[in-house]
C-alpha cells in the first residue's frame, strides 16, 4: 500500500510537468493546427538561462536567500523564453501559415535542432549540476510516502498556474479572442480580432509556461543539459494527444494520466508478468530452478517504462482518433 | 607534429648514408568531438607520448633505423563513424591501431581491421564480446567487463550486503556490465533482488526506486554513466532508501559527486578498470605527461601507451613492421610497460588486468585497498 | 532518371539527353573516382546509396501518399535484424540472400501493415506522433528483448552478421581478377547497393504512374474527393505503408550484410527524422528531387568532415565548432531556410501526378 501511495505521488509530480508542458503544445495546436516541436526546447533554454542566472546571483549577491534567487532566475528565464517564442513564431512560424501542413512540421524540428545546437555551442555537452536551492531531503514521511518540498511546490503552482490559464482562456478578453481565432482566423478578424497579435500572444504564453516547467525539472532534479528538453517534449507532445490536441483540459488529464502509467506501469508490470507468479506457466516452462529463492523470471519489466507512453496513446486513439478529450470533429475539420 | 620533424630531421643526420630512413605510421582513433572528447584526447596523448619516446631511443628494425608516425582519428563515439575512419586509416597504411575508445565503436571497426590484417589494441573498451570474435588481430591492454563486473558483485554481496538490487542503463556498456555482476552476486552467495532498467537520457528513476524500496535490499548497484548516476542517487537520498550505493567505471567521476550533491555520502562506492595513477608501476609516467601535453591524464592514457608500446615491441620482437610478420610476436610479447607487466592471453585479453574499488571521502574518491 | 537529369544544371532543361548520359556516367564511374581518394570515400557513398533506397522508401508513404511517417527507420531495422536472425552465428543460421532478403521485405510490409491498420483513422498530426511512437516501440523492443529470454542480444546488439554471397561469390572480399588487378570490396557494394536502387526507382516509377500511384496522389491532394470517386482510401493507405515499408526492409538487410553489425542505436528516431529530411530536403514526390537529397544530406556530414577541420585551423588557428556541431548546425538552418524559401524542396515534384500526359514518360524510356 505504501508503495503504490508513493508510486501515485511519484506519478502526479512527473505528470504535473508533463501537462505545464503539454498546455503549450495544446494551445498553439488549438489555434495553428502546428505542432511546434520545438517546444521540449524551449523548456531547456529556460532551465539553462536560469542555472546561468543563478550562479550569476550567488557569486554577485551571495546575501541573497534562496527564494529570491529562485525567483529572479524564474523572471530571467522566463522573459528570454517569451521573447524567444515570440522571435520563432515571426521567423520560422508565421510566413507558413497557409502552406501545405508538412512545411510548419519540418520547420519546427528544424527549429528544435537548431536550439538544442546552438545550447551545445553555448552551455556545452556536458550535464551541468543545478544548485540546490530548494531542499531536496523528504519531510518526514505521511502514511510511508515520502515527498520534497520542491515536490510540494510543483505539485502547487502547477495547480494554480493551469487554473490560471483556464480562466484566461474562458473569463478574459484575450480568451474570448483567442478561442475566436482557434475556431476561424479569418472570421476572427473580420470581427476585428487582431489574429496575429493574438497567435503571437499564443506563443510567447506557451513559452513562458514551458520556461516555468523548465526551471521545476532542474530545480527538482539538479540537472540541466542541452538535450534535456527532448524526452519531456516528446512525452508531454504524447499527453497533448492523448487528452485530445487543441483542447486545454485535455492536455491536462493526460498529463497527469501518463505520469501516473508510467509510475505505477515501472512499478508493477514486472510483477504482473513474472511467470513465478503463475506456477502452472512457471511449470510448464520449466522455470523452478528461476524461481526458487525468491528468484523472478519477468517477461516484461520497468525497461519498457518508456513506451507505455506511446501504447496507451495507441490504444486511446484506436478508440477515440481525437483523444480523451477531444471533440469529435470531421475529416475536413 | 613538430617533435616528430625535428626526431626525423635529427635521425636523418645521425643514421647517415648507410641506413635508409623508415616512417611506420601507427594508427589511433577515439572521440575527439562529443561528450566524451576529453578521454579521446587523453588516450591520443597516451599513445603519442609512447611513440615519441621510442623515436627518441631510436629502433632498429630489420636493419633499418625505423621513426614511427601517429596518424590520429576522431570516431566521436559513433559506431558508423567508427566504421569509416577504421577504414581511413586502413587506407592510410597503418601497420597497428591503438583504439577505439569506446566498446560500441571498436567492436564494428575490429572487423575492418581483421579484414585487412591490420593488429589493434584497445586501451579502454571493457566489453567482453570484443575479445570473443575469433578475431586474431584484436588485443586489449584493460581489463574487462567480466573482471569488473566480478569485482563489484562480490564486493557488493560479501562486504556490504546479502541482497543486491541491480539497475542499468540499457546501453551496450550497462547492461554487459550488469549481468557480470548479476552473475558475480549469485556466485558468491548473495541474492539478486530485482533487475531494474533506465536509459541513457532519463532524468527520473523513483518509480523503479519504489519499487527497489519495497524489496529492501542492502545494496543498488548501478551500471551506466555519471550523468544518470548522480541525479539517481539524490532520488535514493529523497526516498529514504537507506541501501548503500555502488556504481561501475562510468560513474567513478568527479562529475559524478557534483550531480549528487548533498546527496552523496561514503554509502557510495565505485570501481574502475585499473590501477589508481599514483600505483602504476611507472612512477613517473604522470610527470611526463604532464611535462609533454600541460594536462593531466585522465583515465586511460597509461594504458594507451602501453598499447602503443606493445605494437612497437613486437615489431621489433619479429624485426619487421609487416603485420603479417610481427602479429605472431605481438601474441606473445611480455615486457615491462608504464602500467606494469604487459602480456595477452589467448583471446587478446591481458593478462595482468586490475580492478581498483573506490569509496566517496571528503569531497572525492578514495582508493579503498 | 527523367527527373534526375533535369536536375544536372544548366545541361538538364537544353539537352535533356546529354543530362540523361552525364548522369548514367556519373553514377557508374563515381566509385572510381571515390577510391582515388581512398576507400573512405567508397565506403561513404555505399552508405549513401543505402540511404537513397531508405528515402525513396519514404517517400512513397510521405510524398505519394501525403502520410507523414516520423518513425519509418522501424522497417529499415526489421530488415536488418531479419538478415541477423537468418544469417548470422546468433541462431545459428546462415540462409542465403534471396531468401533472407525478400523475408526482410515480408516482415518489413508486415510491420507496415501492423502500423497502418490502427493509425488508418487518424488525420495527419495523430498520425505523426503515432508513427513516432511506433519507431520506438520497435527499437525499445530490439533493445530489451534480451531479457528473459535473449532474442535480440539486447543492446550489444548482433555481430558477424554473414556478408552477402552472390551465389556462391562472397562480395565481402575483394576481387582478384590478375595478379595485379582487383577489384574493392567496397566498390562491388556499390554496384550491387546501386542495382537495388535503379532497381527501386524502376518500380516506384511504374507504380507512380500507376492506377494504385494515382490513387495517392488523389488521396493526398484530397482525401474525401478521393473517396467520393470511388478510390478505397483504407486499401490504398495500408498499401502505401506496406510498400514503403518493404524497401525500408530490403535496404535494412543490405544495411546488415554491409556492416556486418547491427544494434538498436542504429535505428533511433534521429534516424528516422535524418531520412525524412532527406526526403523533403531534396523535394518530396519528386524521384529525382529524394535521390539529391538522400546523397547531398549523407555526404555533408563527411565533407565537413574531411574539410571544416582544416579550413577551420587554418583560418581561425584552432578549432571553433567540430565536425558534428557545424553539421547540426547546417542541418537544421537547412531545414527551416529550405522550407521558408523553396517549400517544395530542391527540385520541386512536377505540378500534379494526377494528370496522366504529365506522368507518362513518352518521351523516353524511365
Amino acid at each position: 500500500m505504501e508503495t503504490l501511495l508513493q508510486q501515485i505521488v511519484n506519478g502526479l509530480v512527473v505528470g504535473s510537468v508533463y501537462a505545464l508542458v503539454a498546455l503549450g503544445y495544446t494551445m498553439v495546436y488549438g489555434i495553428l493546427g502546428l505542432i511546434n516541436f520545438a517546444h521540449g526546447d524551449v523548456l531547456m533554454v529556460g532551465a539553462l538561462v536560469s542555472l546561468q542566472v543563478v550562479l550569476f546571483v550567488q557569486k554577485t549577491w551571495p546575501a541573497l536567500g534562496a527564494f529570491p534567487t529562485l525567483l529572479i532566475a524564474l523572471v530571467s528565464a522566463m522573459a528570454v523564453c517569451m521573447a524567444m517564442g515570440y522571435i520563432i513564431e515571426r521567423t520560422a512560424y508565421r510566413r507558413l501559415r497557409n502552406a501545405p501542413r508538412l512545411a510548419p512540421l519540418i520547420t519546427a524540428i528544424g527549429v528544435s535542432f537548431l536550439l538544442q545546437t546552438l545550447a551545445m555551442i553555448i552551455w556545452g555537452r556536458n550535464y551541468h549540476s543545478f544548485p540546490q536551492l530548494i531542499d531536496t531531503t523528504p519531510l518526514q514521511p505521511i502514511a510511508g510516502v515520502f515527498i520534497t518540498p520542491v515536490q510540494i511546490i510543483i505539485l502547487l503552482s502547477s495547480a494554480c498556474l493551469m487554473t490560471g490559464l483556464i480562466l484566461l482562456v474562458t473569463r478574459t478578453k484575450l480568451g474570448r479572442a483567442m478561442r475566436a481565432t482557434a475556431e476561424n482566423h479569418r472570421v476572427a478578424s473580420l470581427m476585428g480580432v487582431d489574429t496575429n497579435k493574438i497567435i503571437a500572444t499564443t506563443f510567447v504564453l506557451g513559452s513562458a509556461l514551458a520556461a516555468i516547467a523548465g526551471v521545476m525539472f532542474s530545480t527538482n532534479y539538479g540537472v540541466a543539459h542541452y538535450a534535456m528538453g527532448f524526452i519531456p517534449g516528446i512525452k508531454a507532445f504524447t499527453a497533448a494527444v492523448l487528452g485530445g490536441i487543441g483542447n486545454l483540459g485535455g492536455a491536462m488529464v493526460g498529463g497527469i494520466v501518463l505520469g501516473l502509467v508510467e509510475s505505477i506501469g515501472a512499478g508493477y508490470l514486472g510483477s504482473m508478468t513474472d511467470l513465478c507468479n503463475l506456477p502452472v506457466w512457471a511449470q510448464t516452462a520449466n522455470l523452478q530452478e528461476t524461481c526458487s529463492n525468491g528468484g523472478s523470471f519477468e517477461l516484461l519489466s520497468s525497461n519498457y517504462q518508456d513506451i507505455f507512453a506511446f501504447v496507451i496513446l495507441g490504444i486511446v486513439l484506436i478508440f477515440r482518433p481525437t483523444g480523451l478529450m477531444g471533440e469529435r470533429v470531421s475529416d475536413r475539420a | 607534429m613538430k617533435h616528430t620533424l625535428i626526431a626525423l630531421a635529427v635521425l636523418g643526420v645521425t643514421s647517415g648514408l648507410a641506413q635508409a630512413q623508415e616512417v611506420v605510421k601507427i594508427g589511433h582513433v577515439g572521440p575527439l568531438t562529443g561528450n566524451i572528447a576529453h578521454l579521446g584526447k587523453d588516450n591520443e596523448n597516451g599513445a603519442r607520448l609512447a611513440i615519441e619516446e621510442y623515436n627518441a631511443k631510436g629502433v632498429t628494425i630489420g636493419g633499418k633505423k625505423v621513426t614511427f608516425q601517429l596518424v590520429g582519428e576522431d570516431d566521436a563515439a559513433d559506431p558508423k563513424t567508427g566504421n569509416i575512419v577504421a577504414q581511413r586509416l586502413v587506407d592510410a597504411g597503418v601497420k597497428g591501431v591503438v583504439g577505439h575508445l569506446n566498446s560500441g565503436t571498436t567492436i564494428p571497426a575490429s572487423r575492418i581491421y581483421n579484414q585487412a590484417g591490420v593488429p589493434m589494441i584497445s586501451p579502454s573498451s571493457t566489453n567482453v564480446t570484443l575479445t570473443n570474435q575469433g578475431f586474431a588481430t584484436v588485443f586489449r591492454t584493460m581489463a574487462n567487463d567480466a573482471q569488473q563486473g566480478s569485482v563489484i558483485g562480490k564486493y557488493a554481496a560479501t562486504k556490504i550486503g546479502k541482497t543486491v538490487a541491480i539497475i542499468d542503463d540499457r546501453t551496450a556498456y550497462g547492461q554487459g556490465l550488469a549481468d557480470e555482476v548479476d552473475k558475480a552476486v549469485k556466485a558468491a552467495g548473495g541474492r539478486v533482488s530485482s533487475r531494474e532498467f533506465t536509459n541513457n537520457q532519463a532524468t527520473d528513476f523513483l518509480a523503479i526506486l519504489t519499487k527497489i524500496k519495497s524489496q529492501k535490499p542492502d545494496v543498488i548497484v548501478y551500471t551506466g554513466m555519471d550523468a544518470q548516476g548522480g541525479p539517481m542517487l539524490k532520488q535514493v537520498k529523497q526516498l529514504g532508501i537507506t541501501a548503500k550505493f555502488v556504481t561501475g567505471d562510468g560513474g567513478c567521476t568527479p562529475e559524478f559527486i557534483k550531480l549528487a550533491g548533498t546527496a552523496i555520502s561514503d554509502a557510495a562506492f565505485c570501481t574502475q578498470a585499473g590501477l589508481p595513477l599514483d600505483q602504476i608501476a611507472d612512477k613517473t609516467f604522470k610527470d611526463r605527461f604532464k611535462k609533454r601535453f600541460g594536462a593531466d591524464v585522465q583515465i586511460y592514457a597509461p594504458y594507451s601507451y602501453d598499447a602503443a608500446a606493445a605494437i612497437i615491441e613486437g615489431m621489433k620482437a619479429a624485426n619487421s613492421s609487416d603485420p603479417a610478420k610481427y602479429l605472431p610476436f605481438l601474441k606473445k610479447v611480455d615486457f615491462q610497460g608504464v602500467t606494469g607487466e604487459v602480456a595477452f592471453d589467448a583471446k587478446g585479453d591481458t593478462k595482468y588486468g586490475a580492478i581498483t574499488m573506490y569509496q566517496f571521502k571528503d569531497g572525492a574518491w578514495v582508493a579503498l585497498k | 532518371m527523367n527527373e534526375l537529369a533535369e536536375a544536372v544544371p544548366w545541361l538538364g532543361s537544353r539537352n535533356p539527353k546529354a543530362a540523361r548520359a552525364f548522369v548514367l556516367a556519373l553514377m557508374l564511374i563515381a566509385p572510381l573516382i571515390a577510391v582515388m581518394a581512398g576507400n573512405t570515400w567508397v565506403r561513404i557513398l555505399d552508405f549513401a546509396l543505402l540511404y537513397v533506397m531508405l528515402a525513396l522508401g519514404l517517400n512513397l508513404v510521405v510524398g505519394f501518399a501525403g502520410l507523414l511517417d516520423l518513425g519509418y527507420i522501424a522497417f529499415y531495422a526489421v530488415g536488418a535484424y531479419t538478415w541477423a536472425f537468418l544469417a548470422s552465428p546468433h541462431f545459428g543460421l546462415h540462409l542465403p540472400f534471396w531468401m533472407v532478403l525478400p523475408l526482410g521485405a515480408f516482415f518489413a510490409a508486415i510491420a507496415g501493415l501492423i502500423l497502418g491498420a490502427p493509425v488508418l483513422r487518424l488525420r495527419g498530426d495523430y498520425l505523426a506522433i503515432v508513427t513516432l511512437g511506433f519507431g520506438e516501440i520497435v527499437r525499445i523492443f530490439m533493445n530489451n528483448l534480451n531479457h528473459p529470454i535473449n532474442i535480440t542480444n539486447g543492446p550489444q546488439g548482433i555481430n558477424m552478421l554473414d556478408s552477402l554471397h552472390l551465389f556462391g561469390w562472397d562480395i565481402s572480399r575483394n576481387l582478384q581478377i590478375t595478379e595485379s588487378f582487383r577489384i574493392n570490396s567496397l566498390v562491388l557494394y556499390y554496384y550491387v547497393f546501386l542495382l537495388f536502387v535503379v532497381g527501386s526507382v524502376y518500380v516506384i516509377r511504374r507504380l507512380q504512374v500507376s492506377r494504385i500511384g494515382r490513387g495517392w496522389a488523389a488521396i493526398r491532394d484530397d482525401e474525401l474527393a478521393a473517396k467520393a470517386i470511388g478510390i478505397n482510401t483504407r486499401n490504398m493507405k495500408l498499401l502505401a505503408f506496406s510498400m514503403g515499408a518493404t524497401f525500408g526492409g530490403v535496404a535494412g538487410g543490405l544495411f546488415g550484410a554491409f556492416q556486418g553489425f547491427v544494434s538498436p542505436e542504429s535505428f533511433s528516431l534521429m534516424e528516422s527524422i535524418a531520412v525524412l529530411t532527406m526526403v523533403v530536403f531534396g523535394g518530396m514526390g519528386n524521384l529525382g528531387g529524394v535521390i539529391v537529397g538522400a546523397v547531398a544530406l549523407s555526404l555533408l556530414p563527411e565533407l565537413l568532415r574531411s574539410f571544416a577541420l582544416p579550413v577551420q585551423e587554418a583560418i581561425f588557428g584552432h578549432v571553433l565548432l567540430d565536425p558534428e556541431v557545424l553539421r547540426m548546425l547546417l542541418l537544421s538552418l537547412a531545414m527551416i531556410l529550405m522550407m521558408l524559401l523553396r517549400p517544395a524542396g530542391l527540385l520541386p515534384a512536377h505540378a500534379r501526378y494526377s494528370k496522366p500526359e504529365l506522368a507518362t514518360a513518352g518521351k523516353g524510356k524511365a
